[in-house]
């Protein structure tokens, strides 16, 4: 198989452009008769929904959630980037561009990324239009702040607010189309299977959660815009109902998954308090801009931090990093904050935490400026660890939370399999081995307002698509498949429950495959793994009945899925010998302890073709080449 | 740290015809830090390892913003704490010993699918009756050239806070929606953006809330009581407002 990419020829500034003039459009008259399935609501999907359904495409949206404005992407708390310059503080697309590409360590799709800096200014623009509620100045203009890994202030926001606005933006807008009829939503389904005839998506099977149903539906495209996969850790920032299924199937079905191994971990997230705990918190990023990091210089100092004198605390970022000081990108502060604590200086009851201290922003801007920027964080924080910010320094450690990784795609967002789109954090493309903070709201929104509306059109243009019926084979083979497996789940009839399973392959994950990870280590979890699966399928318990609305029932077919994925996960971590972003091979790092790539060997995108459980996947490879950027050591010295 | 057990009563009923009852239930080893909902957890864990069903309820980010969970706990939605979701409440509000009733949010509009989950998805049709701009995506000016004062934005910013979660319903005796429909149509009538179909929204929300069978308001308040958004009463009197206006002087 050989892997092409599609990336337009020319000039990167005039690729888009190029691009779009070249692809084949659909006649406004046509536009209904072609039908289009989304599955999942987030920022992507249901912007996508939105701007199809403006189009005039007959459009179905699925989502697991009992309203498609549920999803996760409204918990994105710190703001969404664009290169509008209105600061003029030299700001470009080419900057952001150029951000983006060095952010992910080289390993993202420069003409993905360029196209993405493109249409940033647009999405703004389009939000404000719909309503959205941006912070302001004074002089009634939009404001600005600065975001890890940037050193211009390009990032838009709501409060701590901004994924629930802009979501609620693009929800509004997709209800608006439901009200004009060319959207109709599918709420509390779980697509369980993706359905190909002849070699291209066509349709669906999904179970409707509350009946228990297996439904078929039946499309010229399907788009995926199921979020990331970081919920294969147990804890993680994501939702509990988050999960990688959908895309698995995908995989299952022939769609190639691409770099898994990048996973973010989110620097600043309230740290673990027992075993009880079903999810992490984050804490926004934007913290950073005026918390200072910190830990004791003395290994195990159990004193209170009021009393550790300056001259005893390491403000470890600021001294390893002094031009980007704590503004580090994530990949970076989260290594420092895991090496520092590995070393003895961590703080709180386990020692796995570090000082985010806002005393000296308190003291410059006054409380009531604080108060202002983070107030909803500050009381967020107090009511989960009954700590008083304002008082005492908050506690903050490394957690999963975003996802590079994902089903392949090409430049026109589609994957391998013809009509299957992959759309968000589901698709690979943009971020490379690491994203830049207030990037993912910015790809969501890119993929789903201003380019699949182009590129499906293409699709659909192009001819060749037989309508397909949900009685064909393929369908019947699906839905057949989808009952097996739930019957199976339920045959089971074990003593341990999908979350104690869930929780212990997080444990695995976590230690081997987190912040950092190492031949010996990923050799473990590869072992570990499938006997974590065996067990599973041993030993489940899954009472109740198929009939209704079952969580535990749907919860144990997500985690039999991320006993699967996780495998896959910890193999793409091992065959990539090199360290790059969020994946940190402990062989591979400088003198100084940082990530060090090598674009020898490793300028590639890893996408792997599934072969059967049990079976080893097989591995294809997309050069990457980077003609604007050139790669070199990332420094924020 | 100290261990607490917990008595809970907890509304079971298989399904939306099928009777309902409080059910006791005990959970031990409860650990203050624990939230709510990772207490129901132990108990579900307790359940299932027995082969039992467990208790079935709603929840998805656990951090009081995706606005999915929510539960009468000893007769107020979202429990004790103010402006706060029932994913953000902790055990340590409680104390060994105590016993405590967990119900659906009860509302005709709200019809009941299990346990204490309810079916909201009128919800999403109020929003679909003109709870939008109607901005096709493309024709956008740029984002700056229109210019809002702070304080209109801010005030935007509140009413916009609003999760959907439907506790407002629940709390009201006439369960109506009038604050969750009073904090869209504030939402959007505060901005340039919003104002153009202001008038129409605001009727055509009403309307839809009527049909859906949601109640009118009597202006109790229990529902900015309970709002974990802490959403203001203040935009009821500007729906209220806008409502006569459309009505009475702009022709609808």
């Amino acid at each position: 198989m050989t892997l092409d990419a599609k990336i337009p020829s020319g000039p990167i500034q005039e690729k888009w452009d190029r691009h779009r003039f070249d692809s084949k459009l659909v006649n406004p008259a046509n536009k209904r008769k072609y039908t289009v399935i989304i599955v999942g609501t987030g920022l992507a999907g249901a912007s996508a929904a939105a701007s199809l359904g403006e189009l005039g495409y007959n459009v179905m949206s699925f989502c697991i959630h009992d309203s498609p404005r549920r999803a996760h992407s409204i918990a994105a708390q710190g703001g969404i980037n664009a290169a509008k310059n209105y600061q003029n503080d030299g700001d470009s697309i080419y900057r952001l561009f150029y951000d983006t590409v060095k952010g992910g360590d080289y390993r993202a799709r420069e003409a993905n990324v360029y196209r993405l800096a493109q249409v940033s200014v647009n999405i703004i623009d389009q939000c404000v239009a719909q309503g959205v509620p941006f912070a302001r100045e004074y002089g009634g203009l939009l404001d600005n702040r600065s975001f890890g890994g940037a050193q211009v202030s390009r990032t838009f926001y709501a409060r701590g607010q901004t994924g629930q606005q802009l979501l609620i933006g693009a929800y509004q807008s997709m209800m608006r189309q439901v009200e004009a009829g060319t959207v109709t939503i599918f709420p509390n389904r779980e697509m369980l299977d993706l359905v190909v005839v002849d070699g291209r998506a066509c349709g669906i099977v999904c179970r409707n959660l509350i009946t228990g149903a297996i439904e078929r539906y039946a499309a010229h495209a399907v788009l995926l815009a199921t979020g990331g996969y970081g919920t294969a850790y147990y804890l993680s920032t994501n939702a509990v109902n988050s999960n990688v299924t959908a895309a698995w199937r995908c995989h299952k079905r022939g769609a190639l998954f691409a770099n898994p191994c990048f996973t973010q971990i989110h620097p600043t997230c309230i740290p673990l308090s027992g075993d009880h705990q079903s999810k992490l918190t984050l804490m926004s990023e934007s913290l950073r801009n005026d918390g200072r990091v910190w830990v004791p210089t003395k290994k195990g100092d159990k004193r209170p931090p009021s009393q550790i004198p300056e001259a005893e605390r390491d403000y470890y970022l600021e001294r390893r990093y002094p031009s980007f000081g704590n503004l580090v990108p994530r990949d970076v502060a989260s290594r420092a904050a895991k090496a520092v604590c590995d070393d003895g200086q961590g703080v709180g009851v386990t020692g796995f935490s570090v000082y985010l201290d806002f005393a000296d922003a308190i003291q410059r801007l006054g409380r009531d400026v604080i108060t202002e920027r983070y107030g909803n964080l500050f009381d967020m924080y107090k009511r989960i660890t009954d700590e008083d910010p304002y008082q005492v320094p908050m506690r903050i450690y490394p957690a999963v939370h975003y996802a590079m990784g994902g089903l392949w795609v090409d430049y026109n967002l589609m994957s391998n399999l013809p009509g299957l789109h992959v759309l968000g954090e589901a698709n690979f493309s943009d971020h490379g081995a690491n994203r830049l903070g207030a990037s993912a709201l910015m790809q969501g929104l890119a993929d789903g307002y201003f380019v699949i509306p182009y590129t499906l059109g293409h699709y659909l243009a192009s001819g060749g698509l037989a309508p397909v019926s949900t009685d064909h084979d393929a369908f019947a083979q699906a839905a057949d498949s989808v009952q097996k497996r739930i019957d199976r789940l339920l045959q089971v009839k074990g003593k341990e429950t999908p979350r104690q399973l869930h929780r212990r392959l997080g444990a695995v994950l976590w230690d081997e495959v987190g912040m950092g990870r190492n031949e010996a280590g990923l050799t473990r979890a590869i072992a570990r793994i499938p006997q974590l699966r065996e067990e599973f399928w041993q030993n489940v318990s899954v009472p109740g009945t198929p009939d209704n609305l079952n969580k535990n029932l749907e919860y144990a077919g997500r985690v039999a899925d991320y006993l699967e994925f996780a495998e896959l996960l910890a193999i793409d971590a091992l065959h990539r010998t090199e360290s790059c972003g969020g994946h940190f091979r402990e062989e591979s790092q400088t003198p100084e302890g940082e990530a060090k790539r090598d674009d020898e060997h490793f300028s590639y995108v890893a996408a792997w073709e599934f072969s059967g459980v049990d079976q080893p996947p097989v591995l294809h490879q997309e050069p990457l080449e980077f003609e604007y950027c050139k790669p070199s050591q990332r420094s924020y010295k | 740290m100290e261990k607490m057990t917990i008595h809970l009563r907890v509304w079971r009923q298989a399904g939306p015809n099928a009777p309902g009852r409080l059910v006791p239930y005990t959970v031990e080893n409860v650990i203050p830090d624990m939230s709510f909902l990772e207490m129901l957890d132990v108990l579900n864990e307790e359940l299932i390892a027995k082969g039992e069903d467990p208790v079935a309820f709603d929840s998805d980010c656990r951090e009081g913003i995706c606005g999915t969970c929510g539960l009468v706990i000893n007769g107020i939605p979202h429990g004790p704490d103010r402006g706060a979701t029932v994913c953000q409440l902790h055990m340590r509000r409680y104390k060994h010993g105590d016993t405590i009733t967990i119900e659906p949010w009860r509302a005709r509009a709200f019809p009941l699918i299990k346990d204490l989950v309810v079916d909201r998805s009128a919800f999403d049709r109020l929003i679909q009756a003109s709870g939008y701009t109607s901005i096709n995506v493309g024709g956008a000016p740029d984002a700056n050239a229109v210019l809002i004062p702070k304080d209109k934005a801010e005030r935007s910013m509140d009413a916009a806070a609003c999760i959907g979660c439907g506790a407002c319903v629940a709390a009201c005796k006439n369960a109506s929606a009038i604050l969750f429909v009073s904090a869209k149509v504030a939402h959007l009538g505060m901005l340039p953006q919003g104002q153009v179909e202001h008038k129409h929204r605001v009727v055509k929300m009403i309307d839809r809330m009527d049909d859906l069978g949601f109640g009118s308001c009597s202006n109790e308040g229990e529902c900015e009581a309970v709002c974990p958004k802490e959403i203001k009463l203040a935009n009821i009197a500007y729906l209220n407002r806008s409502y006569l206006t459309a009505r009475f002087f702009g022709g609808l």
